[in-house]
């Protein structure tokens, strides 16, 4: 079982989250109109074992975009921030490798 | 000198049971030998399961290449070919998947032949069962398409599969209402450790080395083209290298520059305590996602979804657990006192379309056998066959035609669950 601290709700079980994989992917610059560039976004991954940085969302709780930084080889939390406080800039986002 | 390392082999026969029986069974050989790694060799397999065994057995008897290494970092069968439910099944609908998987069947249904190896098919038939009118459409769709392909299929009404299979819950209350199957008669299981046992036996018979406790680390290059592998035993040259490692095939790639349209993630299985003969056939469920045979041990054998996060860890969490044990109780209910013996998880490629990928990659020199989300076990016949045609000849046969890396971003996804570019959907 993992537990998240929501920076809201406190620690709670995964099974409140929805999953939603890699947060370092970006979606390109709409004018962009090559193929291969979107087609990255949507479909490639770096998929590390080790550091992997990841949105989950509070479903069953506060209903918060939240960026985990969570180990995929030991599940370790290193870190869990609100999604919009990290695009604000008021967190950092590790890198995912 | 290859003449010389055969002689030892034993054919398995009921005459050679006798024969070493008698003997106080001190007569047998080893089933493959311990090669220290070559120099250099034709074509290098990463990956001693069973999909990366087939390719090699299948390189060497199809392709007459006899300079072959499997390389495995651990031991033989010790990734996800002995880690699944060893369900063997093809019903797939969508082109590109129907015959890969139709040849599978085909060939497990001679493999112990083929490899003077009992894998212990059991063709005991696979109920996939259908919860209300909708799945019942859905299932005559797809059992129409696989008939049409020569496959079999039967289409039953609730009260066919109540007769075949009295312990579901029929009652008012029943979570999953059993509103009828899709029986294939063919499908059933397979022993999967005899699985790369039987290959490894069978390809070291052919002069393919296969060399365990052995990681790659990295690539050697000439140019951008890949001629061989950096592993723990020192570099190994070659002139092809095919990638077979489901699970960490991401990893691989990265080390040779590839990005690939997989995420990987735990799926785990269960087993309980031995009961006498209850469950004959393979039950699966659409609506619970969740599957169980009975082993010849008499143990209940079952498994359900994904944990549903990027992991690594071959373990899986609770919340998984209490999930699949919740599907097991609610199609049969009479399993409530049975105990738990082991459960256990191993590691998916799981693409983003939920079909393989057995191709060239764009790497001169690297070729690409991975993505196998679910699917891994029932494939591997046809895998290594596929897998050992594209290796040989550089070009894909028609039944993995469709498994390329290209088919993402031309949008000719094969997307059997048509769940969209979600990995943990799949």
């Amino acid at each position: 079982m993992i537990r998240l601290d929501c920076p809201v709700c406190g620690h709670r079980d995964e099974t409140e989250f929805a999953y939603l994989g890699d947060a370092t992917v970006r979606r390109p610059d709409p004018s962009i109109t090559d193929p291969g560039t979107w087609a990255d976004f949507v479909f490639l991954r770096d998929n590390p074992r080790g550091a992997h940085c990841e949105y989950w969302q509070h479903v069953m709780g506060c209903r918060e975009w939240l960026i985990v930084n969570r180990n995929t080889a030991t599940h370790q939390i290193d870190s869990c921030q609100l999604a919009r406080s990290v695009f604000a800039g008021e967190g950092t986002m590790a890198a995912s490798s | 000198m290859k003449q010389q390392r055969l002689i030892g082999v034993t054919h398995y026969s009921a005459w050679s049971i006798v024969r070493n029986g008698l003997s106080g069974n001190r007569g047998w050989t080893r089933a493959w030998r311990d090669p220290a790694p070559k120099p250099a060799y034709d074509v290098v397999i990463v990956g001693g399961g069973g999909h990366g065994l087939a390719t090699a057995y299948y390189l060497a008897k199809e392709h007459s290449l006899r300079n072959i290494a499997v390389i495995e970092k651990g031991w033989l069968g010790g990734g996800n070919t002995g880690r699944n439910t060893t369900i063997v099944r093809s019903n797939y609908m969508i082109p590109g998947n129907t015959m890969f998987y139709e040849r599978s069947m085909r060939m497990w249904e001679n493999l112990s032949q083929e490899l003077n190896f009992n894998v212990m098919m059991s063709q005991r038939g696979q109920f996939h069962l259908g919860h209300s009118p909708a799945q019942m459409d859905g299932l005559r769709r797809r059992g129409n398409v696989m008939r049409a392909h020569g496959i079999d299929s039967e289409l039953m009404d609730r009260a066919e599969v109540m007769r075949r299979l009295p312990y579901l819950d029929y009652s008012e209350k029943a979570r999953y209402p059993i509103f009828g199957a899709m029986f294939q008669g063919r499908a059933g299981t397979a022993r999967h450790d005899a699985v790369a046992w039987g290959y490894a036996r069978a390809a070291d018979r052919l002069g393919v080395d296969i060399i365990q406790q052995c990681e790659v680390t990295g690539y050697l290059r000439d140019g951008e083209r890949i001629c061989g592998v950096e592993t723990t035993r020192g570099p190994i040259r070659a002139g092809k290298v095919g990638l077979a490692v489901a699970g960490h095939t991401s990893l691989l790639a990265a080390k040779a520059g590839l990005r690939l349209p997989i995420e990987t993630h735990a799926l785990q299985a269960f087993v309980t305590e031995p009961i006498k003969p209850f469950i004959d056939h393979v039950i699966s469920s659409g609506a619970a996602h969740f599957y169980i045979s009975q082993s010849d041990k008499g143990g209940l054998v079952l498994g359900g979804d994904l944990d549903g996060y990027n992991s690594y860890a071959q373990r899986g969490g609770l919340p998984e657990v209490e999930h699949t044990l919740a599907s097991a109780m609610a199609l049969i209910p009479c399993l409530s006192r049975l105990r738990l013996l082991r459960h256990w998880a191993g590691v998916m490629d799981m693409t983003m379309d939920g079909s393989p990928i057995i191709a060239k990659t764009p790497i001169e020199g690297l070729y690409l056998n991975g993505g196998w989300c679910y699917g891994g076990f029932k494939a591997t016949p046809a895998s290594g066959w596929c897998f050992a045609h594209t290796i040989a000849t550089d070009t894909p046969h028609d039944d993995n035609a469709h498994f390329t890396l290209s088919r993402f971003e031309r949008g000719t996804q094969i997307d059997e669950k048509a769940a969209g570019p979600q990995p943990n959907m799949q």
